[in-house]
């Protein structure tokens, strides 16, 4: 007989039965949907009141050409944005550095100044429609700018919806977009925090990131226990700050993949959040049921697509919607099939956006809370993945603490290393993947020159340069001096940031000047190269 | 052979380089690897300080046109031209051809099997000799 693994690599068993889940405890361990520990689930009827939200992660180009493609998303029934946002913007470069030379624009929107995220967002009701903005380094200073944007178009405070992802623990073991050093990158983590949690109470102002690490080639378990790790330093930062654990822990978000094998996502999402549940309210004390809940994005993880046959991502991408949906997710967002080649082409993000709502309102997803609890397989997977999230977490304690294993370089170590092995396994046949490793088709390499490639026009960066010129001159250069002079006091001293932040960024401060306001502070990340 | 795996430009993804910087180094192929955010000029006087064969470019921001132009143009500049230049990531087939006229020796692009990118630098005709400069 064939021998399976999960992708946290134990043993699957041909069969289960009643004798595989003999430990379990239905009121301790599972519950009822919408009650702790949350295994079922966050809410007690889930999809039947609240579908999840559909959010594509979108940008390229101006913030005219993103407003645009935003647009066309939400007369397709889109119903939440997810921003994408150039390197230089991620990094604090302004377009006109001669670092974001042919980086501008590219894989996501520019954002110099406050001008263009007016532009983004033209249009848009901020009150109506929740956004999510995929920044870290730079979150403080662009989630300011979104809601300077919002009080611009008159929208409420505590009507405005956001989530900045904000969450630079992981940019250092994956994703890369770090500026400064661990501890100022975590006090602006902790600035945007507070400053939201107390001023847009409506806001997530952290979303923790599994999705980036596993995509770095870490395994499903060690995914949910590094997001799981990485909250709780989130959560002993606040602490440290003097705020109550209710205060904010009811704001905290996550995000996280679920492709591979649709059981093991679905006891991966099952064993995290009743992980959670657990942490917050025993170890951390939490008492609002809200603080308990472990809210997520499930993402795609465009890792599981292939460049050939792209087509055949279209299917990977339907099963990865059905194990989002069969997770409990709150939000879906898809990678397309043409990831591998190109920004999306709008045709391929539609194909992303009909899948996830073929995949509720046809294919019965959506129908009933949690509709594989009980069964025996799952049920044994979720304790399995449950032991194996411990035995990483444990391997983190040992390393120094998440944190200390981030400086130390030694989690990255650990993906790498994961990543070959997944490698290995991928050049061995152990783990299938079709049409790469087993079922390979003839004339298969000439299918991908068919995808339909996005070319960045050149004129983009010109046009964005142009822009950022003309603000700079019509700008009063007095007002922003002076704020970005305040701006580097508070950062020599200990006060919070997000307000000298906003007063720049609302006299059209560029973020490259935001940003090195704060590095002749700070300084910068050294990065511990280990492979 | 001596290679040099580099991340030029602000893309973070550092993945795809750091596995075939061990599929390399398990090859028996001398490894030094940059880390990410590096400058092209960087990337050209590390290669010449370390006295290196190829330079392996890992590029998946959809730059890797103008950067890997970049450090070719340095490698001249510089007197070394004799290093060679290697780019994998995710290059599109259009612009396999354009990285071959720039001088790069080969491409990897997406979807590349690990042991093809190893016996690159392993086997006779290697990376370095231009009659192999072609897509792969």
């Amino acid at each position: 007989m064939r021998e399976v693994r999960a992708h946290a690599g134990f043993p699957i068993k041909p069969v289960y039965g009643p004798e595989d889940t003999t430990g379990v405890d239905f009121e301790r361990d599972i519950g009822r949907p919408g009650a702790y520990p949350f295994t079922r689930g966050i809410h007690g009827h889930m999809y039947r009141e609240r579908l999840f939200t559909m959010r594509q992660y979108v940008g390229f180009g101006t913030p005219a050409e993103t407003n645009a493609r935003f647009k066309y998303l939400m007369a397709h029934g889109q119903d939440a944005l997810n921003v994408a946002f150039d390197l230089p913007t991620q990094l604090g470069l302004d377009s006109d550095d001669p670092r974001a030379a042919g980086e501008v624009g590219r894989v996501g929107m520019a954002v110099d100044t406050l001008a263009d995220m007016e532009e983004a967002f033209a249009g848009i009701p901020l009150d109506r429609v929740s956004v999510s903005l995929t920044i870290n380094g730079m979150a403080a200073p662009i989630t300011a700018m979104y809601y300077a944007v919002a009080e611009k178009q008159g929208v409420a405070a505590d009507r405005v919806v956001t989530t900045p992802q904000n969450d630079i623990l992981k940019e250092f073991v994956a994703r890369g977009t770090w500026i400064y050093p661990v501890e100022p990158s975590l006090r602006l983590v902790g600035d945007l925090i507070e400053f939201s949690a107390r001023r847009y109470p409506r806001s997530n102002p952290v979303s923790v990131c599994g999705y980036h690490i596993r995509e770095a080639g870490c395994t499903t378990a060690q995914e949910m226990a590094y997001g799981l790790a990485i909250a709780a330093a989130y959560v002993e930062l606040m602490l440290a700050r003097g705020m109550a654990v209710d205060e904010f822990a009811p704001r905290i978000s996550f995000n996280f993949t679920a492709w591979g094998k649709i059981f093991e996502e679905v006891a991966k999402f099952r064993a995290g959040r009743r992980l959670y549940a657990r942490m917050m309210r025993e170890r951390f004390g939490a008492t609002s049921p809200k603080s308990w809940m472990f809210r997520s994005l499930i993402g795609g993880g465009g890792s599981a697509f292939t460049a050939q046959e792209p087509e055949n991502n279209i299917v990977r991408g339907a099963y990865i919607a059905l194990a989002a949906a069969l997770s409990g997710a709150q939000t879906i967002a898809l990678p397309t099939y043409d990831e591998a080649y190109t920004i999306p082409s709008p045709k391929a993000q539609l194909l992303a956006l009909r899948t996830m709502q073929i995949c509720a309102e046809e294919a019965g997803a959506a129908d009933t809370v949690d509709p594989l609890a009980g069964s025996y397989y799952v049920e044994a997977l979720t304790g399995e993945m449950e032991r194996q999230i411990l035995a990483e977490l444990e391997a983190v304690e040992r390393m120094g603490g998440i944190v200390e294993a981030i400086r130390r370089g030694s989690l990255q170590a650990e993906v790498a290393r994961q990543a070959y092995l997944y490698e290995q396994k991928l050049v061995s046949g152990e783990v299938p993947k079709v049409a790469v490793n087993c079922h390979v088709g003839e004339g298969a390499a000439g299918a991908d020159r068919e995808v339909e490639l996005y070319a960045l026009d050149p004129r983009v960066g010109e046009a964005q340069v142009a822009r950022l010129g003309r603000i700079r001159r019509e700008r009063d250069g007095a007002a922003v001096a002076r704020a970005l002079g305040r701006l580097g006091d508070a950062a020599r001293g200990t006060a919070g940031l997000m307000e000298p932040i906003l007063e720049a960024v609302e006299a059209y401060a560029t973020l490259g000047e935001v940003c090195q306001a704060m590095k002749d502070v700070f300084g910068e990340y050294k990065e511990p190269v280990k492979f | 052979m001596k290679i040099l795996v580099a991340k030029p430009g602000l893309d973070g993804h550092d993945r795809g380089a750091k596995v075939v910087a061990q599929a390399l180094r398990d090859a028996g192929v001398e490894v030094v690897y940059t880390g990410l955010k590096r400058t092209p000029e960087e990337i050209v006087q590390e290669a010449i300080q370390e006295d290196v064969d190829v330079i392996g470019l890992s590029i998946l921001s959809g730059a890797h046109v103008p950067l890997s132009r970049r450090v070719l143009e340095g490698l001249r500049r510089e007197g070394a031209a004799e290093i060679r230049v290697v780019v994998g990531g995710t290059i599109p087939p259009r612009d396999v051809e354009e990285l071959s006229r720039l001088g790069v020796a080969r491409v990897f692009p997406m979807g590349t099997p690990l042991p093809e990118i190893v016996a690159a630098f392993t086997t006779r005709g290697r990376a370095g000799d231009p009659q192999e400069a072609k897509t792969s």
